[in-house]
């Protein structure tokens, strides 16, 4: 069940991932919203071609949990949505298999803004 | 001075003031911190796969991803996520770590102007982009998927 290759892995891809994105925030000085949707993208076309499913077979974790995955997911469920219910599914399917981190990412920080308060201007004024 | 090489000038200038990003540590701390969000993700995908056999695998990595997020959002109140960020650039900013970061940070920051213009406006600085291009993208791929 623990299979401690999975971590491995897990830790090797998802480090080499970042490790290319910081190599572009070192070259380019891209911003963070820039090089969110890059990557988005970039997820989105691995998942078209088809090349995203066995690449997540082979490191898990380090698959889905960069912002990649997330550009998968969106795209797998535009395109298994399109199939299954036909035209309607085009516009249904992204956000409904991408609902769940959306959905728990505008809760949870709605939530946490109002139960705390900005720590970065702390004694900086 | 005509204004190519006044520009090229204060560009140098920019270049000099800039805060030097050194290569090699940032790339192997960049490294570093996105491997360990990408294991503790694995961690808890197996702790869920584990208490829930018969969820489906995509179900789990829902949770998952739904867990990681909600502990970010706890980070970034408690100011501990900036901390990460600054260290790990990149590796911070690539895992849905970076995502939801990137949805409670200004919520938080903006508190002051109010709940709505500052909370719920300001939530969608950096997040808007890519959920927009997240939507337009799944469907231009939904479209792709009417022919394949």
């Amino acid at each position: 069940m623990f299979n401690i290759w999975d971590y491995v892995i897990s830790f090797l891809v998802g480090g080499f991932i970042c490790f290319l994105a910081q190599i572009l925030v070192i070259r380019t000085k891209i911003t963070t919203a820039r090089i969110l949707v890059l990557f988005l993208i970039i997820g989105m076309v691995l998942e078209v071609f088809n090349i995203y499913a066995p690449f997540k077979e082979f490191a898990k974790a380090g698959a889905s949990v960069p912002i990649i995955g997330f550009g998968a997911s969106l795209a797998r469920g535009a395109i298994m949505a399109t199939k299954e219910y036909g035209l309607i599914g085009i516009f249904t399917g992204g956000l409904t298999a991408a609902s769940g981190g959306i959905a728990m990412a505008i809760f949870a920080s709605f939530i946490f803004a109002l139960i705390f308060s900005s720590k970065t201007k702390r004694g900086g004024h | 001075m005509d204004k190519e090489k006044r520009n090229t000038s204060y560009n140098l200038y920019v270049d000099a003031k800039l805060p030097k990003t050194k290569a090699w540590p940032s790339l192997f701390k960049a490294f570093l911190v996105g491997g360990i969000i990408c294991a503790i993700g694995q961690g808890f995908f197996d702790i869920y796969s584990y208490f829930f056999p018969n969820l489906a695998e995509s179900e789990i990595t829902t949770c998952m991803l739904m867990t990681i997020i909600f502990i970010t959002c706890f980070l970034t109140g408690l100011g501990i996520y900036d901390v990460v960020g600054a260290w790990g650039g990149a590796g911070s900013v690539i895992p849905i770590t970076g995502f939801s970061n990137s949805i409670s940070s200004p919520s938080i920051e903006f508190k002051k102007e109010g709940i709505i213009y500052g909370i719920c406006v300001k939530m969608f600085t950096i997040a808007g982009p890519v959920i927009v291009c997240g939507v337009v993208g799944s469907i231009v791929c939904g479209i792709v998927g009417l022919f394949i």
